[in-house]
């Protein structure tokens, strides 16, 4: 086991590198964030200079070499945009993107699987239809086009709606942002004011869909799977109840490879959550990301970059070692495999 | 059913929980606030660290320079209550009596003169501006004079964006330079800001929200006694999110919705928009002084050279069709790179060669080219308002007269970069004048490139006429206003006649309000809300 871990350990550190030399070799395709730095009135020399003094004239290997010697001490550098330390600005948004990516993902399972169970049960009725085509529309319809949808419905025309079913006035959803956040040491969490948890409900839902209707299309096709077995046959037979057949035996064992797959999906809702930051200017990483690669602020696209190329190995890495402690014919392999190999 | 009921119960609920979640809003209707939101945050609150449109639109909520300019962009007495030459080289300002800091502390000439050598410094982005000046002397506490380096009538144009830290205060927050991007940590003026402005800094979140609150010792309190109490700002990047957030009544105040949108904002009742041409004007640059052109197919000659293709591409485009088609009417078609609003700017000189594509074939044709010829065309995709389809636009209607071309829309962060490496035979660019006078237009763009004299810097077409540089440097010095005016429009006339660039239009601006706030409209697009009101 020890030998799989190592194994394991030394290819993510060779993920990360290959990831964060990709990204340095690509900064080159950003462009130059001197302009943006000085105002149009400065001259020639005075642009030559601070590229200088920033260090973008030396060669790509010099400036990865420098990255990494700062980085392993946690030092990624300060923003060229905002002028402050990249890692004071990565903890200020890392909590608004986890809190969203958290919520999206318990709603994923929490609207998920019940849904999946219905219309796995309810195989051939009207609602298990209507649910299904709508989970196609989760599946097919981009990101922003949800949450401009979502913004349209529930926050611009919500005032002409609302009143008409007898709703208060400012029962509406806001478009944009956090609401009110309340600091718990360096944390600064949004999940515990009502204009707080308010704002995470368009933003989460969201991020959420696509991953809802996966975790449902994938319970419901587990389900449907399980509920063909002879164990579930003998479990009828033996005169239990629905209830008890459906949720203890049969849905008990549809859950062990959503669980997986929602494991790894954890790391793409912290990707997606670029565009839902964006469409929703919800303060967390994401955002902060786009609006560094308007600006060419290197710094900051860098450290983003190893942070969430680290957050997704870190699951990858833990999801490698949970399947490895359910199936013990995995470990064996994979770890002979990971030593011919490195 | 069974998710009928399911759904209605969880409807209920949710209903029950967000009515009760949100009381907390509606009793703050005492103070007026105002709402505003623009696509980006100011970068720093560093007065003088960063020279760009968002950082000093906040800025000069807090502090404020020497002179001010007013709606219809007038100078305006700032602190500084007058300003006159009291010898060639010598500018003397006296300062507004009984000024107070937002802290207590008074206003001073020291003040001033902390705040420009604070400005001159090496770190500064606003160096640039003041960089004819000698020295800043503190006569007595309400007399300053600064000293230049030869006579400079237009010092007043610049000092008007040099803004005025208290000394004391930078002193003990040890801010006596502008941050620089050498400091290892954020200097304290990053995040905090104390001045003698119409507001104080109540919560400072980058790039979240930013509240600033009325200054009770505010100078013109009286002057001013209806300006909203408090303004909370919320950059919103997404163009959709911030005209649904107008139209949802979350923001009371958008600056930059898109133009595709404003007839839609116009459409909604309990919302209006203001719009002014701004002082940005969009044209052509054609490398005209390189043997060859880098980037065509014509070799051992450069076609822009010869004044005839100039003309005949400057008359093959349809400014009209640009204005109704990609700029939804927000343009003033332009024949000047400078807009109204700027010092040495006539209706008359503002006029285009009429649109005429036979007479440009024809043209073509006694060039030498009448089967025209290729030629790249660089063109930003983030800058302007609708750059990149101007440039569309353009090449279809340049194809009219043969000339084929191949267009390369980029991010500015790589669109500048390439023009100032000066790698592009043909490039769209925008030049607004914060100075509010032509020399600025004639200096950057006109002038012979010139690193010593430091002139020349955006002169990427190897344009080069001695009757235009030294026009622009006898402007620069001359102090009788009737001559200088003279030469202004001389130095014009010659850009309209050489044509090193082809103007297309001068961009206008729309801001968009619910009815409540009342503002006037700046043509610089930094509005000032202590001429707003809201109700």
């Amino acid at each position: 086991m020890l030998a799989f871990i190592v194994s394991r350990l030394l290819q993510s550190l060779a993920v990360m590198l290959a990831v964060s030399f990709l990204c340095f070799a690509l900064f080159n395709f950003v462009g130059d964030p001197v302009n943006n730095m000085v105002g149009q009135e400065a001259t020639p020399a005075e642009r030559a200079e601070m590229r200088r003094d920033l260090g973008l004239e030396d060669s790509v290997a010099v400036q990865f070499a420098r990255f990494l010697g700062n980085a392993v001490t946690g030092n990624f550098g300060k923003s060229y945009r905002l002028a402050r330390p990249v890692s004071d600005l990565i903890v200020e948004r890392m909590p608004a993107t986890l809190e969203l990516v958290a919520v999206a993902a318990l709603l994923a399972l929490a609207i998920g699987i019940p849904l999946g169970v219905l219309t796995a049960l309810r195989r051939h009725k009207l609602d298990s239809g209507a649910i299904m085509t709508f989970s196609l529309a989760g599946v097919a319809m981009p990101t922003f086009v949800i949450g401009i949808l979502l913004i349209y419905v529930f926050s611009v025309e919500c005032k002409n709606w609302a009143p008409a079913l007898g709703l208060p006035a400012d029962w509406c959803f806001p478009s944009f942002g956090r609401g009110e956040t309340v600091k718990l040491g360096w944390w600064n969490t949004g999940l515990l004011t009502a204009s707080g948890l308010k704002a995470l409900v368009l933003p989460a839902f969201t991020l959420s869909l696509f991953q809802m209707t996966l975790v449902l299309r994938l319970v419901r096709s587990q389900m449907l799977e399980v509920l063909r077995t002879d164990y579930i046959k003998f479990a009828r037979a033996r005169g239990l109840t629905n209830r008890a057949v459906h949720f203890r035996h049969a849905l008990k064992n549809t859950l062990l490879p959503v669980i997986t797959v929602i494991g790894l999906q954890v790391g793409g809702l912290i990707a997606f959550s670029i565009i839902t930051e964006t469409v929703f200017q919800w303060p967390g990483m994401g955002q902060l990301f786009i609006q560094s690669v308007q600006f060419a602020d290197i710094p900051v696209m860098a450290a983003y970059l190893v942070i969430v190329s680290f957050l997704f190995v870190v699951i990858n890495f833990f999801v490698d070692l949970l399947y490895a402690a359910i199936d013990p014919r995995l470990r064996l392999d994979r770890a002979q495999v990971g030593m011919a190999g490195g | 059913m069974f998710v009928a009921k399911f759904v209605a119960r969880m409807a209920v609920l949710a209903a029950a929980a967000l009515g009760a979640a949100s009381f907390g809003t509606a009793s703050l209707a005492e103070a007026k606030t105002l709402r505003w939101a623009s696509q980006g945050d100011a970068l720093t609150l560093d007065p003088h660290s960063q020279n760009e449109g968002s950082t000093t639109a906040m800025n000069s909520h807090v502090y404020e320079a020497l002179i001010s300019r007013d709606p219809s962009l007038a100078k305006v007495p700032g602190l500084a209550l007058s300003w006159k030459t009291i010898a060639s080289d010598v500018w003397e300002y006296k300062l507004r009596p009984d000024v107070k800091f937002s802290d207590g502390t008074p206003f001073t000439a020291d003040d001033v003169v902390f705040s420009y050598n604070r400005a001159l410094s090496p770190s500064s982005d606003f160096k640039a501006y003041i960089s004819s000046i000698k020295e800043v002397k503190a006569i007595d506490p309400l007399t300053v004079h600064i000293i230049t380096d030869g006579p400079n009538p237009i010092l007043p144009d610049y000092t008007s964006a040099i803004l005025i830290m208290s000394k004391a205060w930078s002193e003990k927050h040890n801010v006596a330079k502008p941050q620089s991007f050498k400091d290892k940590e954020e200097t304290y003026a990053v995040r905090n800001a104390m001045g003698t402005g119409p507001y104080t800094v109540k919560q400072r979140d980058p790039d979240v929200r930013t509240v600033l609150e009325k200054n009770p010792t505010y100078w013109g309190a009286q002057q001013f006694p209806n300006y909203p109490d408090e303004l909370v700002y919320a950059p919103i990047k997404e163009p959709a999110t911030r005209v649904a957030a107008l139209i949802s009544g979350q923001v009371d105040f958008v600056l930059d919705a898109p133009l595709q949108d404003i007839a839609r904002i116009k459409q909604t009742p309990g919302l209006k928009t203001e719009e002014t041409a701004q002082v940005r004007s969009i044209f052509l640059g054609l490398d005209m002084g390189s043997p060859e052109l880098k980037y065509s197919d014509v070799k051992g000659k450069n076609p822009f050279a010869d004044k005839r293709v100039r003309q005949a591409m400057y008359q093959a485009i349809d400014i009209n069709a640009i204005k109704a088609k990609v700029m939804r009417n927000f343009s003033a078609p332009a024949g000047l790179t400078t807009a109204p609003g700027v010092h040495g700017y006539t209706k008359e000189l503002d006029q285009r060669l009429k649109y005429d594509v036979a007479g440009a074939k024809q043209l073509m044709a006694e060039a030498g080219y009448p089967n025209g010829f290729g030629v790249t065309l660089d063109c930003p995709n983030d800058r302007y308002n609708n750059d990149e389809q101007i440039c569309q636009a353009i090449a279809g209607m340049l194809a009219q007269i043969g000339i084929r071309i191949d267009l390369q829309a980029r991010s500015k962060t790589l669109h500048f970069p390439k023009l100032q490496k000066k790698d592009s035979s043909m490039y769209l660019l925008g030049w607004g004048v914060p100075t509010l006078d032509s020399h600025y237009v004639f200096t950057f763009l006109y002038q012979t490139e010139d690193a010593a004299k430091k002139v020349g810097g955006w002169n990427y077409t190897g344009y080069s006429n001695p009757k235009m540089d030294a026009l622009t440097d006898a402007m620069l010095k001359e102090v009788d206003q009737a001559k200088r005016d003279k030469m202004i429009a001389d130095a014009w006339a010659l850009a309209v006649a050489d044509m090193p660039y082809l103007p297309l239009h001068h961009q206008l601006i729309v801001w968009s309000m619910s009815d409540k706030v009342t503002i006037p409209i700046f043509a610089n697009d930094a509005p000032n809300f202590k001429y707003s009101t809201i109700k």
